[in-house]
């Protein structure tokens, strides 16, 4: 189908963006790289809207070295996240989930702030910023405010982000000398949204565990991340099993997205013990 | 024009080399502005969603899905379809490449896929036959001839790399 679009502009700067959205009065949707917008109004999921087109806001974009962080600019682009060298040295669990994002010709649009900002359940970003316990900053017509990546997600494509605001940037502690940061997920056909993905960083402080495609936001798997703390895998295991509730869809059922859940875990361990699983 | 909202947006652009100015409306998708407007119908219009790549073109030196972008977007911008780099020659060797190879069937896909392997010939190393399908599984073969496809691309990467060496 065709996209309804009720109006169209281009942002001149933040504060350009930020005035348009309150004259669009609870119609203005921020317009980055499209990928999720744009085929949302395809379907007519949405109609009437008033895009304010961010795209070209050339200090919203890139990675930057803050010494104990990285700050990735909101409208960096999906193909830029995969062959950023500071992304690859200082957060490589976010260069891995670019190549299960979608494909070439998308992640040459999409843009991370996209990504998030949309907050589909099954995408690899949100996942993975969870487990990197990031921060997400952002502008609205009082000011900027931060938010820590646990707060950000609320429901199903329903995030903190208010009416009226936009998401700048996020910064991330960098990767320590040794951590592992590793992404595994199942997907039917490459490059299609997973059946269930998981995200495990191991660092000397303790291990993190986020969950994609198994709930109605990503989930941070406190229990499974306790038990690799302290246990076994096994236990790790039988601890995410208790602590995730997936729906069962068309695609894959509650049960089998669980038991996958489980193997993913087990595989991501495996690969950073380099062991099979 | 950046100060309001407007329901039809004056655009300046490139397409295949050749300056084009248009007034579009606010959600006209990049391929129906290049098929309807333009009667450029080489790269098509199929599942608008993103999930087939029929309409990949390329835009600013990258394949993008035609109908994952609005018109609008594209003020300044410069965008190639299979029609021009037809011209400029320069998707030749990997077009000799698909009919060698009977690379296609129906034929639809096949702008699509032109546009898309293009951005692998200048990818060193050569991707392998595994890479080459990543790259391509986002343009659906609806005759589902990938293996032959595969070959043309494949083959192509070889000429190429052969005369780099040369």
């Amino acid at each position: 189908m065709k996209a309804q679009a009720g109006g169209y502009v281009r942002a001149t700067d933040v504060s350009h963006a930020l005035r348009m959205l309150a004259e669009a009065d609870g119609a203005g949707r921020v317009l980055a790289g499209g990928q999720s917008l744009i085929a949302a109004m395809n379907m007519r999921l949405s109609t009437g809207d008033m895009l304010v087109d961010i795209s070209r806001l050339a200090e919203l974009s890139g990675v930057t070295d803050d010494g104990d962080c990285l700050r990735i600019g909101a409208l960096t682009r999906h193909v830029d996240i995969g062959r950023d060298p500071l992304i690859r040295r200082f957060a490589p669990l976010l260069s891995e989930a670019v190549d299960h994002i979608a494909h070439a010709a998308i992640r040459n649009r999409g843009t991370i702030g996209g990504a998030l900002a949309h907050a589909d359940p099954a995408a690899e970003f949100p996942a993975a910023i969870l487990c990197l316990d990031a921060t997400l900053h952002i502008q609205g017509p009082d000011g900027t405010r931060s938010v820590a990546a646990g707060d950000f997600f609320v429901d199903v494509f329903t995030t903190d982000l208010q009416e009226g605001e936009i998401l700048i940037a996020i910064t991330l502690r960098k990767c320590a000398q040794g951590e592992h940061q590793v992404l595994e997920e199942v997907a039917r056909r490459s490059g299609d949204y997973a059946l269930a993905g998981l995200c495990l960083i191991r660092r000397s402080s303790g291990h993190r565990v986020a969950l994609l495609s198994v709930g109605a936001t990503p989930v941070l798997a406190t229990g499974a991340m306790a038990a690799l703390d302290t246990g076994t895998v096994d236990e790790a295991v039988a601890a995410l099993k208790t602590e995730i509730d997936p729906p069962s869809d068309t695609q894959a059922s509650a049960s089998y997205r669980k038991h996958l859940a489980g193997v993913l875990l087990r595989r991501a361990v495996a690969r950073i013990e380099g062991g099979q699983p | 024009m950046s100060d309001s909202f407007r329901a039809k947006v004056d655009i300046a652009l490139t397409v295949n080399g050749e300056p084009v100015e248009a007034r579009v409306p606010a959600g006209r998708h990049l391929i129906d502005f290049l098929r309807l407007d333009l009667g450029l119908t080489g790269a098509h219009a199929s599942c608008e969603h993103g999930v087939c790549g029929a309409c990949t073109v390329r835009v600013d030196g990258d394949a993008v899905r035609g109908c994952l972008t609005l018109a609008a977007q594209l003020d300044g911008s410069e965008v190639w379809t299979v029609e021009g780099l037809s011209d400029t020659a320069e998707i030749r060797v990997l077009q000799d490449a698909f009919v060698a190879r009977n690379a296609l069937q129906c034929g639809f896909c096949t702008p699509g896929m032109l546009v898309a392997a293009q951005e692998l010939l200048h990818r060193r190393p050569i991707p392998d036959r595994a890479a080459i399908r990543e790259h391509l599984s986002g343009n659906y073969c609806r005759c589902t001839g990938y293996e032959a496809i595969v070959d043309a691309v494949e083959d192509t990467l070889r000429k190429c790399a052969d005369e780099d060496m040369a």
